[in-house]
């Protein structure tokens, strides 16, 4: 009956970089159980792992051992165009440099994720428009990012990571770049989506941004210590 | 991803760099012009040489002095020993199928009044000779008559040319000209003829073939000239002349050519040309390839981030691959096509002035050789795309 509602389930997970020389073990036997509907944040220093582990749950890296279960799906076997489609539709990233095509409009880099999972043109573009517009863009829709602040683009990455409407939103030091009264209300909107049902799963090194999440987990050297 | 949605995306991206774009198509646009021009002043040569050929006649047979072989006059033995006598045994045997007309050869200088033309010829030949060689026409007064032939009269026939440096386009018939130290009278003028292969057809005086035994001093033939009544006679005809001749004279000592032997003879030269042009052509093509292939990888390197990031978001490794793929082609067929174009519109204009056709088979294959280029350049870093990981590729800075 848990398992049914289990979203991330991490077993024994280990990430080993191999490089010629030295054998860098950034994480250790992770285990790892994010329910639906959770608002994790996981901290920790630089170099402790954090960034790996986003990686590995966001799949844009594989582990080298353990096991890892995605929404009820085994992903450590997938392919890479397997990996591709469950990313697709499955997570929604929120990244720190924002990561917006600069020459693509607001509504051209929301309707990306749509694009790959062939939603027809209309459709998608008329998504993408009402969550611009949910995100307080209407005066965006079709301005590229240099012509926005960092707020506003951090606001476009959030309607382009809930464009195929995934259960999981993935974000690595979403505030990292913005200003405080940006990163408030990008964090507000993040406990928004939380509170309509989306497992929010955040990562970041600030105290004060990892508060506002249900649940603290703490790497170090590569281990989960959970807080509180 | 689909087709339309793929178009757009490689469009924006070439537009994104204009002129990048732009000098890589440039070197598609000189590769493919290059291939139509060249392979349309190669065919406009064929056609034109074989017009001219044609022109003399189709039923046209020849017999030239020693053997020339089938490869053309290189490696060909020389023999001077046909002459009037065995073109008089050839009439004979052909009287009724055949017009034969001998030819005496002569370099010359004609004068007429105070004006000399040093590089001219003169030929012996019978009156017979414009129902032979069909492009004899007459321009002004006759040719010489049967009367005149058997006596070896001093009488001439002139070329245009001729006939323009010693007269002016004036009156000519009835004036008298020195061939050598030897007056003629002039009794016709010919209409213009052109050069072929350089040799300017027009500058001949025409001599009753007896006569020039006497100015030049002997009876050998340069060529026989035989016209066939009937196409279908010809291949009879050759070999009636081959035994005519092989009774006085050895193999080595003639060879027989038809206008269609001479014509496929052309063809192999200027097709030959043709290709060897186009083949130069289509380096040029490959190193404009080169080029796409060169500014595909820039573009694969300066967008690796993007690349990270659309595979974040759910490309597939083939969305990446026929991304980038596409922008190759892309380049490669809008250079094709300006590249044809412009080829056709200068091919158009050369022909006015010089010769040259533009073939259907040159067009398609520069317009396929340039698609192919595009898949064969652009298919490596297209590839190289596809299979950056996104997590390296979205830590790229």
């Amino acid at each position: 009956m848990k398992t049914k509602d289990e979203i991330i389930k991490m077993v024994n997970i280990t990430k080993i970089y191999d490089s010629t020389e030295v054998e860098t073990v950034a994480l250790r036997d992770i285990d790892l159980v994010v329910q639906k509907g959770d608002f994790i944040a996981i901290t920790g220093r630089s170099g402790s792992g954090k960034s790996t582990l986003m990686h590995i749950i966001g799949l844009l890296d594989s582990p080298t051992s353990g096991k890892y279960i995605l929404n009820g799906t085994d992903v450590s076997k997938l392919k890479e165009d397997e990996l591709a489609y469950q990313r697709n539709k499955k997570i929604g990233f929120v990244f720190q440099q924002f990561n917006l095509l600069p020459r693509a409009t607001a509504v051209e880099n929301v309707v990306l994720p749509a694009i790959y999972a062939g939603v027809n043109t209309n459709e998608r573009t008329q998504r993408a428009i009402d969550l611009l517009t949910q995100l307080g863009l209407q005066e965006q829709l079709y301005k590229r990012p240099n012509k926005m602040s960092g707020g506003q683009q951090q606001r476009v990455a959030i309607a382009r990571a809930l464009m195929n409407d995934p259960e999981l939103i993935l974000t690595d030091e979403p505030t990292g770049n913005l200003d405080t009264k940006s990163g408030e209300s990008v964090m507000n909107i993040l406990k928004e989506l939380n509170k309509k049902g989306k497992t929010v799963v955040l990562i970041t090194h600030e105290k004060d941004i990892a508060a506002m999440a249900q649940k603290i987990l703490h790497l170090e050297d590569g281990r989960l210590i959970k807080k509180q | 991803m689909n087709s339309i949605e793929l178009f757009r995306l490689a469009l924006k991206a070439l537009w994104a760099n204009k002129l990048r774009s732009f000098l890589t198509t440039l070197g598609i646009i000189i590769g493919v012009f290059s291939i139509i021009v060249l392979v349309s002043i190669g065919t406009g040569l064929q056609s034109y040489i074989t017009r001219e050929i044609s022109s003399f006649g189709p039923n046209l047979i020849y017999v030239l002095p020693g053997n020339i072989g089938q490869g053309g006059p290189l490696g060909g033995t020389f023999s001077y020993r046909i002459t009037l006598q065995d073109s008089k045994n050839i009439q004979q045997r052909l009287i009724s199928t055949a017009d034969v007309a001998p030819v005496i050869e002569g370099s010359s200088t004609v004068r007429y009044k105070n004006k000399e033309n040093k590089s001219a010829y003169a030929f012996g030949t019978t009156s017979n000779y414009p129902k032979v060689v069909l492009n004899t026409k007459l321009e002004k007064g006759i040719f010489f008559t049967l009367g005149q032939e058997k006596s070896g009269a001093k009488v001439a026939v002139i070329g245009d040319s001729m006939y323009e440096k010693l007269f002016d386009r004036k009156d000519a018939i009835g004036k008298r000209i020195f061939i050598g130290n030897s007056v003629y009278t002039v009794v016709g003028v010919l209409k213009k003829q052109g050069a072929i292969f350089g040799v300017d057809r027009d500058n001949i005086a025409y001599i009753p073939v007896l006569a020039a035994k006497v100015q030049f001093g002997q009876d050998n033939v340069s060529e026989i000239l035989i016209s066939a009544k009937n196409e279908a006679l010809i291949p009879v005809i050759k070999n009636q002349i081959k035994q005519t001749l092989l009774k006085r004279l050895t193999e080595d000592d003639f060879s027989i050519q038809t206008a269609e032997s001479t014509l496929s003879t052309v063809k192999n030269i200027t097709n030959m040309l043709s290709f060897a042009l186009g083949g130069i052509s289509a380096i040029s093509l490959l190193v404009g390839g080169i080029g796409v292939a060169n500014i595909m990888l820039v573009s694969v390197t300066e967008r690796t981030k993007e690349i990270g990031l659309r595979k974040a978001l759910g490309a597939k490794r083939n969305d990446i691959l026929k991304q980038f793929l596409l922008e190759a082609i892309m380049i490669s067929v809008l250079g094709g096509i300006i590249g044809i174009v412009l080829g056709i519109v200068v091919s158009f204009i050369i022909a006015i002035i010089l010769v040259s056709s533009v073939t259907p088979w040159s067009v398609f294959l520069a317009f396929g050789f340039s698609i192919l280029v595009g898949i064969v350049f652009g298919m490596a870093p297209a590839i190289r795309a596809s299979k950056l990981s996104p997590i390296d590729a979205l830590r790229y800075e």
